[in-house]
């Protein structure tokens, strides 16, 4: 989107977006922003949702040249700043990927090498939201490292993981509590619920994990 | 955002159900479930190590353990909630102790509240918004004990604000004589959050 007279936003910021109908009914949701705070566009990532109500105007209806009433940027806690370091531990399930790219986005743009580890749940293969783009980054850059697991159907040969994140997956995959990541989680409830409590569990300093709730009624 | 804009297309499909128009504020639609929403992980403290208390602009401390707490009359009460994340949830039904039960016998001047959690949560109110029937620490939801990811063991239920300010594992109760902004209120959002005037974020 273009946004006359934006004035950037922190990586991991949302939006909302308001639509009116001609009858005056108005509905308001929030989204994510996934662009960094240095592209000139805004980038927003919406799951389409069979019962919702913004989310399948925006994603089959709303055609290029229309206008968008946008609020924002919103939300100052779950955000990063390329200057805050690291390393960075993200974590995210589906559509949450949104904020966490954003910050992927401004380290990359802001030119940081803080270590980044992004362990990202998709159901599938295909619904890897910005899998080509994030293979891009990784390829050329050691610092960023992304790992991927799938938990409802895998493409043959797969060597990844192939569940649900658990503790065990963290294990693996995170930081040592002693490197002191700073954690960012995002995703539906449940995923949520589970690596901020697994993290804490394994030693994580609860005050450096931060967490953001997508779903159908999260906003 | 601006006044008569037309979303080109969009008609609206989640018409809120006959006679409940009234109850939703501006800006907010109806949900069947309970989302959860919080900055961080989930504290879990046991029920043997949980104490609430009343502090700052008063004679003396008074704190009380969960045994304690659970003794003071209990009230149960149906209300409507509202997310400053759009969703509300009609009649919800909640126990919990008044705030008017804990501050009985308290003397004080002070004009505000702050509201602090398990984890370092904080959320600022003027005391005149949590007295008079207006505020609870809320220990059952639907008849079951507040499940943590809602805020159990228990949590501030002030219903006729935005959600943010019913803080999730309350521990106390901080009485101040000036203002000052807790955790949300200093990240941008409104410093009064009445979902009635859709004051959700600063500058509303």
């Amino acid at each position: 989107m273009d946004v006359p007279g934006w004035r950037g936003h922190r990586a991991g910021q949302h939006m909302d977006i308001r639509l009116t109908a001609e009858d005056g009914y108005q509905a308001e949701r929030s989204y994510s922003i996934a662009s960094a705070p240095e592209n000139d566009r805004v980038e927003l990532v919406v799951e389409r949702l069979d019962d919702g109500e913004v989310s399948p105007y925006l994603t089959d209806e709303l055609r290029v040249g229309d206008g968008l009433e946008l609020r924002g940027p919103v939300g100052g806690w779950f955000a990063w700043d390329a200057e805050e370091g690291g390393p960075l531990l993200l974590v995210a399930g589906g559509s949450g990927i949104a904020p966490l790219m954003a910050m992927v986005r401004h380290r990359e743009a802001a030119g940081s090498d803080t270590p980044v580890r992004l362990l990202y749940s998709s159901r599938s293969y295909p619904e890897i939201i910005f899998r080509g783009e994030l293979e891009t980054l990784a390829a050329g850059d050691g610092t960023l490292e992304v790992v991927h697991t799938l938990t409802r159907s895998r493409p043959e040969g797969w060597s990844g993981y192939d569940r649900r994140i658990d503790a065990e997956m963290l294990r693996e995959v995170a930081y040592q509590p002693e490197e002191r990541p700073l954690a960012f989680v995002c995703g539906p409830t449940p995923l949520v619920e589970t690596v901020a409590t697994a993290l804490v569990e394994l030693g994580h300093d609860p005050a450096r994990v931060k967490t953001e709730r997508f779903g159908p009624t999260g906003g | 955002m601006g006044r008569g804009f037309i979303s080109r297309g969009f008609r609206g499909r989640r018409r809120e159900p006959e006679g409940t128009s009234e109850r939703v504020p501006p800006g907010q639609y109806l949900v069947d479930g309970f989302p959860v929403l919080s900055a961080g992980p989930t504290p879990r403290t046991p029920l043997l190590e949980w104490s609430f208390t009343i502090e700052g602009e008063v004679d003396g401390p008074q704190t009380w353990s969960w045994d304690e707490f659970q003794a003071l009359p209990s009230e149960r009460l149906t209300r409507d909630i509202h997310c400053v994340t759009k969703w509300s949830k009609l009649d919800t039904t909640w126990e919990g102790v008044s705030v008017d039960t804990l501050l009985e016998g308290v003397e004080t001047a002070a004009g505000y509240v702050l509201a602090y959690s398990d984890g370092g949560y904080t959320t600022n109110l003027p005391l005149e918004e949590v007295t008079g029937g207006k505020a609870w620490i809320a220990h059952t939801y639907e008849g079951e004990p507040l499940a943590p990811e809602h805020g159990g063991p228990a949590r501030l239920l002030v219903p006729h604000l935005y959600f943010w300010k019913s803080a999730k594992w309350v521990r106390g109760l901080r009485l101040m004589n000036g203002d000052e902004p807790g955790f949300w209120e200093s990240l941008g959002y409104h410093n009064f959050g009445d979902p009635w005037r859709e004051q959700r974020y600063w500058g509303d």
